[in-house]
């Protein structure tokens, strides 16, 4: 049992922002009550959390998340991982399938998840594979994956180029009442692209991938969507164009949802300056304009969820040449910290930043949780908004370093992560 | 003792790009290139200003001109200068540019001048080394030597560049030529015209200070200088050009086509040639050619390069 007590209770969903005290047993919420109303004596003596003066959320949900785990342990591990996720405020995470062997049958699916349950953290969900060895050929076992809890398929890491084969997921998945998810990307036209086409690609003299290149992959994946009814959404979306097509389908009632990662309503390709490879990633930083549409996006509903694509890399993969380094960032312990920043900075509401980071990722997803209704799991995050810190990569709880972010100077941060009533995380409070 | 107007010093460790150099650093190279090449015509051509300095010649990508001539730039410094290429070293074998410069700097060099495949690639090699880095060329990004080399020749030439019309004509998106030389001449005041078919041009290039042309015959137009670029045939395969002979016609640097420059237009090309696609052999044999001048004067201004960066001042009598 624990009393979560005295905090400001922010439950988008719920439709609550009050101070309330949150009664837990046996891993859920039993009720939400006032502070003036009695403790029930049968949670008198049970384990107390004071949470006053700070913010109380409904568990952060992170749903693009890379845990390595099996085959590249060098960079993270399931335990790494969810003690980073953890460490931001986040208690589930959706991890992708493109680790070594793929999470492309049920035997790896089920792997991860006991390794998880071994660690005992935050929760992951993962998502399997469309095609068999992410080769983009034959579909992958996706009913054993369902069976053994996947909550989605994707080829994550690459796009599917074969509409036919597209068609073809949406449709057996949709069956399944399974999203999937679409890495959006016509690699014949990036060809060799290396950073965002521009007059700065130009000048530091890197080959340029346009954000066509993403925008002709939402069209067709929301064209496929609406041919086969099933549930798209669309991954780590960088370009206004791309926006464009999703609100124009979200206004025709097609199933589609969306999501986009903290660095691209931080960064633009201005950012690669210095051929700093933590600013590579894929899809890659984009203009100022692509900022101020995603964060108008934000604010619209065009995009449902924030999730960082966590991506990471050792040295080996960071420390060498522009173009030879693997794209992506890690992100689990800075995505709070970098939402609340455009809170501050009033770009989005605190209420908006918290759906974003829960009840719109849970149900893009068809998650449980993101939320703290009675009977929900009892998944919480409590946030210290007035909390000053330094973005330390040197202090991750992760095994890799590849952050843009260091040396950033951020307000707000997790004081304390709540998985199923249990304490996961715990800073100063 | 150095009197209020003492020699010039160069205020760079690197020579990255031409982006990074104010166009007072550019005059004071070009004023060094012009005492180099006055010593090139002694029949001792050797000076004793690099005397103990060691330069690596790192060259990622085979390039005999470019390595030849800071060779011998290096040799006549009297430097001590090793040349480590691709296909001798072990980065054949899939090391790390990391690890390839972590043994190079047993020799402790004082300068490493790097030819690479990669954009930024001595940019990222500047964090790793203490020596100097002079680019010799990055990917598609810059080229740094070969704008200095080709504004030495065009003041060679015409005696001052600011206020010339210079036209660069080809495949101006792949071009670190096409990208330091527009930087350069921009920065000493020359208009700076680029011209080649739509799939050449970058997006953006106007903002490094070009013009852009899609008519070969417009962007000639009473030129003074009409640079032409190297085309890579493998382009072909990628679709931004259709044929060798259709780019020939269309792109191709003819008598015909130099009648629109004006009638001193002087001719350039860094070289290597495709003779008959990108530039006719008459006009590159012809009198209007200054493509041998470039070489040659390619020696002095990486001289000029390589003493400024060991610390050299701008008075090489001293
Ligand atoms: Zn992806
Ligand atoms: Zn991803």
């Amino acid at each position: 049992m624990l009393v979560i007590r005295g905090g400001r209770v922010l439950d988008p969903a719920g439709g609550t922002d009050r101070v309330q005290n949150i009664l837990v047993d046996k891993g859920k919420v039993v009720r939400t009550i006032s502070p003036r109303t009695q403790i029930p004596r049968e949670f008198r003596g049970a384990d107390e959390i004071d949470a006053s003066g700070r913010l109380v959320v409904p568990g952060l949900i992170d749903i693009h998340v890379h845990l390595r785990e099996p085959g590249h342990e060098y960079k993270e591990t399931i335990a790494t991982g969810c003690a980073a996720a953890a460490a931001g405020g986040i208690t589930a995470v959706v991890c992708m399938p493109n680790t070594e062997p793929p999470n492309d049958n049920a035997s790896v699916t089920e792997f991860m998840i006991q390794k998880a349950r071994a660690h005992g953290g935050v929760i992951v969900h993962p998502a399997g594979a469309i095609s068999a060895g992410q080769k983009g050929e034959t579909l992958a076992e996706m009913g054993d994956m369902k069976a053994a809890g996947a909550v989605a398929f994707t080829d994550d890491g690459r796009p599917v180029m074969n509409a036919g084969l597209m068609r073809c997921a949406l449709e057996y998945a949709g069956g399944l009442g399974m999203p999937i998810i679409s890495h959006c990307e016509d690699l014949a036209l990036k060809g060799r692209g290396q950073m965002n086409e521009g007059a700065n690609s130009t000048r530091f003299g890197l080959r340029p991938i346009p954000p066509q290149v993403e925008e002709i992959m939402v069209a067709r994946d929301i064209a496929l969507c609406e041919l086969t009814g099933a549930r798209l959404h669309l991954a780590h979306v960088s370009a206004e164009a791309s926006l464009r097509h999703i609100r124009a389908a979200k206004k025709r009632r097609i199933r589609v949802t969306a999501e986009t990662a903290p660095h691209y309503l931080w960064l633009d390709d201005g950012a690669v300056a210095n051929y700093d490879t933590n600013t590579k990633v894929n899809p890659p930083l984009r203009s100022q304009s692509d900022v101020e549409a995603l964060r108008r996006a934000l604010r619209d509903g065009t995009i449902d969820a924030i999730a960082t694509d966590h991506a990471p890399h050792s040295p080996v993969e960071k420390e060498v040449e522009f173009e030879v380094a693997s794209p992506g960032m890690i992100g689990l312990e800075t995505s709070l910290g970098l939402v609340l920043r455009l809170v501050n900075e009033n770009v989005i509401t605190l209420k908006r930043a918290i759906a974003l980071m829960t009840s719109g990722p849970a149900r893009a997803m068809g998650l449980p949780g993101g939320t703290l209704s009675p009977g929900a799991d009892a998944n919480v995050t409590i946030i210290d908004l007035d909390r000053e810190w330094t973005v330390d990569p040197a202090s991750f709880a992760s095994k890799s370093r590849n952050t843009p972010f260091a040396g950033w100077q951020l307000r707000g941060r997790a004081a304390a992560t709540v998985v199923r009533g249990k304490v996961v995380y715990r800073d100063g409070i | 003792m150095k009197t209020d107007k003492g020699p010039a010093t160069f205020g760079h460790k690197h020579l990255l790009g031409i982006e990074q150099l104010a166009a007072e650093d550019i005059t004071l190279i070009m004023e060094t290139a012009d005492s180099f090449k006055e010593i090139s015509t002694r029949t001792i051509k050797k000076v004793p200003a690099l005397r103990g300095k060691t330069v690596i010649n790192l060259f990622y990508e085979p390039s005999t001109r470019t390595r030849t001539s800071f060779e011998i730039a290096e040799k006549r410094l009297s430097a001590d200068s090793i040349n480590i290429a691709v296909s001798t070293s072990a980065v054949v074998k899939g090391e790390s540019l990391k690890d390839t410069v972590k043994t190079l700097m047993a020799m402790q060099p004082d300068i490493i001048v790097m030819r690479h495949q990669n954009g930024g690639a001595p940019h990222f090699l500047t964090q790793i080394v203490d020596a100097s880095v002079i680019n010799a060329g990055d990917g598609i990004h810059e080229h740094p030597t070969q704008a200095l080399l080709d504004l030495f020749t065009i003041i060679e030439k015409k005696q001052a560049v600011k206020g010339l019309v210079v036209t660069i004509a080809g495949d101006i998106a792949h071009s670190r030529v096409a990208r330091s030389n527009i930087l350069c001449l921009a920065k000493m005041g020359a208009t700076v015209r680029v011209a080649g078919p739509p799939t050449m041009i970058p997006a953006g290039i106007q903002k490094m200070g070009a013009r852009v042309f899609h008519r070969f015959e417009e962007a000639c137009q009473d030129a003074d200088v009409v640079m032409m670029l190297r085309l890579q045939t493998e382009r072909q395969a990628e679709g931004l050009f259709s044929t060798l002979r259709e780019y020939n016609r269309l792109w191709g640097l003819s008598a015909r086509m130099l009648r629109y420059a004006k009638k001193d237009a002087i001719v350039m090309h860094p070289g290597p040639m495709n003779r008959g696609v990108e530039i006719d052999p008459e006009i590159a044999d012809g009198s209007r050619s200054v493509i041998l001048d470039q070489v040659e004067n390619g020696i002095a201004v990486r001289m000029a390069v390589l003493y400024l960066l060991s610390g050299g001042t701008g008075d090489i009598t001293e």
